[in-house]
């Protein structure tokens, strides 16, 4: 193997190389929009120029962009078929044409290869109606990069009209699980926001799950029970290297690292019972205790403000979701209807908590809107559980049962849009959606 | 809640000796005179050879069902608890593991507690029927080792148990 090859992994993953991999097609999701909404935004995205002396790159960026604006539900953009001219600057653009084909916006570009070998990709956004230029910009990635250049031309277009930070340059972690009996192969896997370009971070022939984002995204925590019994594994996701950092007796469970990164909220049930613990990541052997019930106390996740954490307990009889202060405390109860509600995700503003909610045999992902006390399902199958939410809040990634196999599905957070990811072969369970990245990474 | 629980595990040891008695021929000496630990256990009257937990129709149960989120052990399952408990009793250095597990419904990390407190209660049924807290260990798999697939009761109620796992037979 060339050196090249052994760092071919890494490269990938920081550069994040795109289904340019070879076009395997079982690298490429299927998404399918599972209802459309009325009052999605109409927006074409050109095919983008391309100006260089060598071949154009592999990666097709409008084509990017525009499944990353129909993927987050608020937007239509334009067919393929339906694009009858293709400017790729601003002064080119014939607005009438556009305004006969009804779209708000239009966005241009072309990607320029320079000397070195990487690519300008320059891009403008237009307000069809205003013939008004509302962004003009330029990202520079290397050629194998240019659907993370995409993402993030996505994320600036989105921003720009809905006011919002962009999600869609991010990444998604999740477990799989092949073959049957003895052959089982669980692997944690980390895969771009639209389920391309999938890395394999650890494989286990025992259960893994659980994963969870440091919040710089390059580590993840998660379960796995290679050792015979549950421990908490930290990897840093770049290099592979991992440390264990919580194998005591019994449930080491449900990691989720606070806000800030320096601790690591988990479950631990050698005290008899499972309680949450909070680890100083630093000094690992100093742990909080936060709850003491003889009830099952788990899924711990930090609101964003770090002072407090939510968690499931069914201490009242059945699964419902708690609050407790990180210093420790008394605990109150969030949840009130429905009679199972587990593994909570707190929306980033900390206004809404997503979670799985049962009644009877059917488990759903409810929204509660702790402004109002209000809660609604947004899945509507009878498996789904956990619920991830974007970073930016716009939507919830969860897992959901189909026949034999686990899927995942992204919803809009207002339950709207649903869209399936299907990623590979086999099952797929345990989203976690990534925080947002930072250049470079 | 305990008492009836001791109570019932009592009278279900009682009987499961009984069973025991009348259902297994005497067992053949063939382990070495100078086994010392050996000699002492069956001279304490244990009924139980190391072959019995292949041979012995109560020893050969080691699989407890549950109901939905439930860990209450059900009466059926008391006799079988007793004559592990009596094996164990008989057989110091024997190991067991307690693996819990739970069905595909609720998430996976409150199953994972699930499958734990069911493992406890049979390590705390058995205990209670004689055998020591050294040889019990319990794991907790939660769902993640389903026995079935299919969604519905039939293959759930099977997913919902405690496997009696010898790590060390005697």
């Amino acid at each position: 193997m060339s050196i090249a090859k052994i760092f071919a992994p890494i490269l990938l993953l920081t550069a994040g190389a795109a289904c340019a991999q070879g076009g395997l097609s079982s690298d490429v999701p299927t998404i399918d929009i599972k209802n459309g909404t009325a009052s999605a935004i109409p927006v074409a995205v050109v095919p983008f120029g391309f100006e260089g002396a060598t071949l154009p790159p592999d990666t097709d960026v409008a084509g990017v962009v525009s499944g990353d604006l129909n993927r987050c539900g608020q937007f239509k953009a334009l067919d393929r078929k339906d694009i009858v001219e293709s400017p790729t600057r601003g002064k080119d653009i014939k607005f009438p044409t556009w305004n006969l084909l009804k779209q708000a916006y239009i966005v241009v570009g072309r990607e320029i290869e320079n000397p070195g070998g990487d690519v300008r990709v320059e891009f403008e956004l237009f307000d069809v109606a205003k013939q008004q230029q509302m962004l003009g910009l330029a990202i520079t990635g290397q050629k194998s990069g240019l659907r993370d250049v995409a993402h993030q031309v996505a994320d600036l277009v989105y921003e720009k009209i809905t006011g919002v930070r962009g999600a869609l340059w991010t990444r998604i972690a999740y477990i799989t699980s092949t073959g049957v009996g003895g052959n089982i192969q669980y692997s944690l896997m980390v895969a771009d926001s639209d389920g391309v370009n999938p890395q394999t971070v650890v494989r286990s022939r025992e259960p893994l799950l659980s994963p969870a984002w440091s919040p710089d995204s390059r580590k993840l925590a998660y379960v796995s029970f290679e050792r015979g019994n549950s421990s908490i594994y930290i990897q840093e996701i770049a290099t592979g290297s991992r440390e264990v950092v919580s194998s005591a007796k019994g449930i080491n469970g449900a990691p989720a690292f606070s806000p800030d990164g320096s601790k690591l909220a988990l479950t631990l049930s050698y005290g008899g019972n499972p309680d949450i613990y909070v680890m100083n990541l630093a000094a690992r052997d100093q742990k909080v205790q936060l709850t003491k019930h003889f009830a099952i106390d788990t899924e711990p996740t930090w609101m964003p403000d770090g002072q407090s954490i939510v968690f499931t307990s069914d201490r009242s009889g059945k699964p419902q979701l708690y609050q407790v202060s990180a210093g420790g405390g008394d605990a109150t109860r969030v949840t009130f209807s429905g009679e199972y509600n587990a593994r909570g995700t707190i929306s980033y503003d900390g206004k809404h908590i997503a979670m799985a909610q049962g009644a009877g045999n059917v488990y759903r992902i409810a929204v509660l809107d702790r402004t109002t006390g209000e809660s609604k399902a947004v899945s509507v199958g009878n498996l789904d559980e956990s619920p991830s939410y974007a970073p930016n809040g716009s939507m919830i990634l969860y897992a959901a049962t189909e026949g034999s196999r686990g899927v995942l599905y992204a919803v809009s957070a207002d339950g709207r849009v649903r869209q399936r990811l299907v990623l590979a072969d086999g099952d797929v369970r345990e989203p976690a959606w990534s925080p947002f990245r930072q250049r470079g990474q | 809640m305990k008492l009836p629980i001791r109570i019932l595990l009592t009278a279900a040891v009682a009987s499961a000796t009984l069973v025991a008695c009348s259902s297994n021929k005497p067992k053949p000496q063939t382990q070495s005179s100078t086994d010392q630990t050996q000699t002492q256990t069956q001279d304490r009257g244990g009924k139980y050879t190391v072959d019995s937990l292949d041979t012995d129709s109560c020893l050969r149960q080691r699989v407890v069902y549950f109901d939905f989120d439930k860990s209450e052990i059900k009466p059926e399952f008391q006799a079988q608890i007793a004559c592990h408990a009596a094996y164990l009793r008989q057989f110091p250095g024997a190991r067991v593991t307690l693996e819990g597990n739970a069905d595909e419904r609720g998430t996976r990390e409150y199953n994972l507690g699930l499958g734990e407190r069911r493992g406890n209660a049979v390590s705390s049924a058995v205990g209670a029927a004689g055998a020591s807290s050294s040889q019990l260990n319990v794991v907790s798999y939660g769902e993640e080792r389903p026995v079935c697939k299919e969604h519905g009761e039939p293959c759930w109620g099977k997913n919902r148990r405690v496997e009696i796992v010898y790590t060390a037979k005697q």
